[in-house]
C-alpha cells in the first residue's frame, strides 16, 4: 500500500490540480455518492412493493392517494422536493429541539429521504405496470390450484412482475445515479461536490468536471452490464432460442 | 389565497423563462435526434460510431455535470479562443455564453441523445414495404420522407417524444444552479428571504404540475391526429 | 494533462501578444470606454444585495456608482453567480468585477486589480448560547463550519481544519446564514463585515464573534477588496484609481461607509 502511495505521489508530483488531497475528495465523494443511491434504491424499493400493490387494488381509497403521491413526486424537479426537504423541515417550530433533529441536522439525512421518496415513486409506478401486465392465464392457473390471493400474489404475480419490470428498473438505477448529483447543492461533498470544490480552488473546469463525469461514465457502465447479467439469468425464458 | 411576499411577478417571469428554455431546448433535442437518429441508420462507420459514443456518454454522465461542465469549461474555452484572436490579429469580438444560451445548448445536447434513441425505433418501425411504395410512385427521397416516413414515424415516436419532453421540463430546473433566475431559482431566493420554504416551493411544484397536466393533454390530442387511419385498438 | 497544454498555451499566447503590441501598439490601445458593465454577485450583505422589488443596493454598489459619477462614464450592473464571476470578466459578459473581491496572488493571475478600496477582516461566527472561544485545532475538532465555496475564507479552512472539522460549502452567504439559523452549523467563518449585518443584527437568533478578526497570513487574506478588470484594461484602472482618491479625499466615500457601517 505505501509503495503504492508514493507511485501515485511521483505520478502526481508535477500535477498542481490532481493532488493526494484532492484525489482524497473525489474518493471521499464516491463514498456518499455510492451510498447515497444505494440506499435511497434499497429503502425506495422496499416501499414500492407494497404501494404498487396498492395502487393495483380496486379500492379508491387505497388507489387514489398513492396515485396522487406518484403524480406529485414524478411531475415535479427533484430539486424542488430536496429544497422542500432540506429547508422545509427547519421551519416545523421546535424541531430543533427533538430527537428528529439529530438525523436532520446533518444534510445527508435530508437528501436521502428526499431522494428515497422519488425513487419510491418511479418504482411502484414500474411495478404497477408489471403487474398489470400479468398474463391472464398465470392468474386462472393460480386460482384453480385454490390459491388464496396473498399466496397468489406472493407466489406467481409478484415474482413474475419483478422479472417483467427488471428492464426498467434498471433505467432508474442509472436515473437515481445521475439524479444525485444535485445532493452538492445542500452542501453534501458527493462526487459533484468535489468536483465544484476543485473547480472553485483552481479555477480549472476541464480538469474538475472531466474527472468526475469519467468516473460517473463508469458506475453507469457497471450498473449496466449488472442488469444486463441479471436479465439474462432472470429472463432466460423469454430470450430468443438460438 | 397564498401570500408570495410581493414576488409574485419575479417569479411569474421565472416561469416564463422556464417555459421558453425548455421550449427552445426541445426544439434543440429533435433536431439533434433527427440528425442523431439518421446517423445511427445510415451505413458510413464513421457517422455510426460518432452517433453512438455521444448517446453513450451523454446518457452516462449527470446532467448537472454536463451542464457545469459546459456552463464554465465552455466560458473559458471560448476565452482562450477569443483571447488568441485579439492578441493574434486584433479581432476584438464578444462571444458571450450567457446562462440562457448554456441551458438550452446543454439541455438540447443531452436530451438530443434520448430524442435520437426514439426517432431511430421509430423510423425502423415504418414498414418498409411503403417507402418502397412510394418509391415506386416516382416520389423522390425527400418527397418520401415527408408524405410517408416522417407522419408515421411521428405516430411511434410520440409516446416517447412526450415521456423526454416531460423528463426534460423538469431537468430545467437545474439552470438555476448555474445561476439561471428561472423560477426554481427566485422561489429559493424568495424562501431564503422570507424563511418561508413551503409556500414559494409548493407554488412552483403547482406550477410545473400545471405545465405537466397541460403537456399531457396537448400530446393525447396530437397521438389522436397521428393515429387516423389506424384501429382504436392499437 | 490539460493544465500543461492550457499554460503552454498561456505563455505562447503572452510572448506573442508582447510581440502583437509592439507592433500594433498605436491600433491596439486599449479601448475608451463611455460606459461599462460591472459585474457582481448578490446577495452579500452589506456589500451588495436586492431590496424585495429587485433593486440592487450595498456599499459596493453605491461606491461603484459613485466611482463611475466621478469618471464621467455610465455603469450598468451585470448579476452573476461568484462561481463564474472571473470567467465572465474574461469573457466580456462585463468589464469590471467589484463584488467583494479581495486581492490576492492567485487571482491577479487572472485578473488585474485597482487599488484596495476596502479592508475587511474575516471573523468567526457562533451562536451566543455557543461554548467556544478560540478557534484552534482543538477547540473545532469534530464540529460543522460553514464557508462560502471558492472564496479564501474557503480556503484557509480547508487547509487549517479541513483534517478535523466538517467543512460544509455553500454557494451563497445566504445559504449559509440560513443553515446556521437551523443550528446545521456550529460556527461560520466569513467577512466581518457580512456577519455583521446578517448575523450580529439578525433577528431571529443572537451571534457573536469568536476570538480575534483575522487578517493574517497574507497568502490566504491578501490586500482587502479591489475592483478587478482584465489585464490589458490598465487605462481603465488607473481612472477608477484616480476616482477613488478623489472620493476618499472629498468625503463622499466615508459618507457611503457610514450608510452601511457603523461609524467608527
Amino acid at each position: 500500500m505505501d509503495a503504492l502511495m508514493t507511485q501515485l505521489e511521483a505520478l502526481l508530483a508535477d500535477n498542481s490540480i490532481f493532488t493526494l488531497q484532492t484525489l482524497s475528495y473525489y474518493t471521499e465523494g464516491l463514498t456518499v455518492t455510492v451510498q447515497l443511491v444505494f440506499l435511497s434504491l434499497l429503502i425506495g424499493l422496499v416501499l414500492a412493493v407494497p404501494l404498487a400493490i396498492g395502487r393495483s387494488s380496486k379500492r379508491g381509497w387505497i388507489k387514489w392517494p398513492i396515485f396522487a403521491y406518484t403524480y406529485v413526486f414524478r411531475g415535479t424537479p427533484l430539486l424542488i422536493q430536496l429544497y422542500l426537504i432540506y429547508y422545509g423541515v427547519v421551519f416545523v417550530d421546535g424541531i430543533q429541539e427533538t430527537w428528529l433533529w439529530v438525523i436532520l441536522e446533518d444534510p445527508f439525512m435530508p437528501a436521502l429521504i428526499a431522494f428515497t421518496l422519488n425513487t419510491a415513486a418511479y418504482t411502484t409506478e414500474i411495478f404497477r405496470g408489471a403487474i398489470k401486465s400479468t398474463p391472464k392465464g398465470e392468474i386462472e392457473a393460480a386460482r384453480a390450484y385454490g390459491m388464496s390471493t396473498n399466496l397468489m400474489l406472493r407466489r406467481v404475480v409478484l415474482p413474475s412482475a419483478f422479472r417483467r419490470a427488471l428492464p426498467a428498473y434498471g433505467n432508474e438505477v442509472i436515473f437515481m445515479l445521475h439524479a444525485s448529483a444535485i445532493a452538492s447543492v445542500v452542501t453534501i461533498m458527493d462526487l459533484t461536490g468535489a468536483a465544484r470544490f476543485v473547480y472553485a480552488r483552481f479555477y480549472a473546469p476541464f480538469e474538475a468536471f472531466l474527472f468526475v463525469a469519467a468516473i460517473y461514465l463508469c458506475l453507469t457502465f457497471a450498473i449496466l452490464y449488472f442488469f444486463r447479467y441479471l436479465e439474462k439469468k432472470l429472463l432466460a425464458h423469454l430470450q430468443p432460442m438460438s | 389565497m397564498i401570500d408570495l411576499h410581493g414576488y409574485g411577478p419575479r417569479l411569474l417571469e421565472g416561469a416564463g423563462v422556464t417555459l421558453s428554455l425548455a421550449l427552445l431546448s426541445l426544439l434543440v433535442a429533435i433536431l439533434l435526434g433527427l440528425l442523431t437518429a439518421t446517423a445511427k441508420m445510415s451505413r458510413s462507420w464513421v457517422a455510426h460510431r460518432t452517433a453512438t459514443l455521444y448517446t453513450t456518454i451523454i446518457r452516462g454522465v449527470p446532467d448537472l455535470v454536463l451542464m457545469m461542465l459546459l456552463f464554465f469549461g465552455g466560458q473559458i474555452g471560448v476565452n482562450i479562443f477569443t483571447d488568441w484572436l485579439y492578441y493574434q490579429f486584433d479581432i476584438d469580438i464578444f462571444i458571450n455564453i450567457n446562462e440562457f444560451v448554456a441551458g438550452v445548448v446543454t439541455i438540447g445536447l443531452i436530451f438530443g441523445a434520448y430524442m435520437g434513441e426514439t426517432f431511430r425505433g421509430a423510423f425502423m418501425a415504418v414498414e418498409h414495404g411503403q417507402i418502397e411504395a412510394g418509391k415506386a410512385y416516382g416520389m423522390s427521397n425527400a418527397l418520401v420522407f415527408r408524405r410517408i416516413r416522417f407522419p408515421q414515424m411521428m405516430r411511434h415516436a410520440l409516446p416517447g417524444l412526450s415521456n423526454n419532453w416531460m423528463v426534460l421540463l423538469k431537468t430545467t430546473a437545474l439552470v438555476s444552479v448555474i445561476g439561471l433566475s428561472d423560477m426554481v431559482r427566485i422561489a429559493a431566493e424568495a424562501s431564503k428571504a422570507t424563511r418561508e420554504p413551503f409556500t414559494f416551493m409548493i407554488t412552483v411544484a403547482l406550477i410545473y404540475l400545471l405545465i405537466a397536466s397541460a403537456s399531457e393533454w396537448f400530446f393525447a390530442r396530437l397521438q389522436k391526429r397521428y393515429d387516423i387511419g389506424y384501429g382504436e385498438a392499437d | 494533462m490539460c493544465t500543461f497544454k492550457l499554460e503552454i498555451d498561456n505563455e505562447k499566447i503572452l510572448t506573442t501578444s508582447l510581440l502583437g503590441l509592439a507592433i500594433a501598439a498605436t491600433s491596439a490601445q486599449a479601448r475608451d470606454y463611455d460606459e461599462i458593465r460591472i459585474g457582481v454577485d448578490v446577495p452579500y450583505e452589506p456589500m451588495e444585495y436586492r431590496t424585495p422589488d429587485g433593486e440592487l443596493t450595498g456599499f459596493d454598489i453605491d461606491l461603484g456608482n459613485a466611482l463611475c459619477a466621478e469618471i464621467g462614464i455610465d455603469c450598468e450592473w451585470v448579476v452573476q453567480g461568484w462561481d463564474g464571476i472571473i470567467p465572465g470578466l474574461l469573457s466580456r459578459k462585463y468589464d469590471a468585477i467589484m463584488s467583494s473581491m479581495t486581492i490576492n496572488e492567485q487571482r491577479r493571475e487572472q485578473v488585474l486589480f485597482s487599488e484596495p478600496y476596502f479592508q475587511p477582516p474575516s471573523a468567526w461566527f457562533a451562536p451566543e448560547g455557543s461554548e467556544l472561544t478560540d478557534t484552534t485545532e482543538a477547540s473545532l475538532d469534530g464540529l460543522t463550519i460553514g464557508v462560502q465555496r471558492g472564496t479564501l475564507q474557503d480556503n484557509y479552512v480547508t487547509d487549517m481544519f479541513g483534517d478535523v472539522a466538517d467543512v460544509n460549502r455553500y454557494s451563497t452567504a445566504d445559504d449559509m446564514v440560513l443553515d446556521m439559523e437551523a443550528q446545521r452549523l456550529d460556527i461560520v467563518f466569513l467577512d466581518y463585515p457580512v456577519g455583521q449585518s446578517t448575523l450580529l443584527q439578525s433577528d431571529n437568533r443572537a451571534y457573536k464573534v469568536v476570538g480575534e478578526m483575522v487578517t493574517e497570513p497574507k497568502e490566504y487574506f491578501g490586500d482587502g477588496f479591489g475592483i478587478a478588470f482584465r489585464q490589458r484594461d490598465e487605462a481603465l484602472a488607473e481612472q477608477f484609481n484616480e476616482a477613488l482618491a478623489t472620493l476618499q479625499e472629498d468625503g463622499t466615500y466615508d459618507e457611503i461607509y457610514n450608510r452601511y457601517f457603523d461609524a467608527k
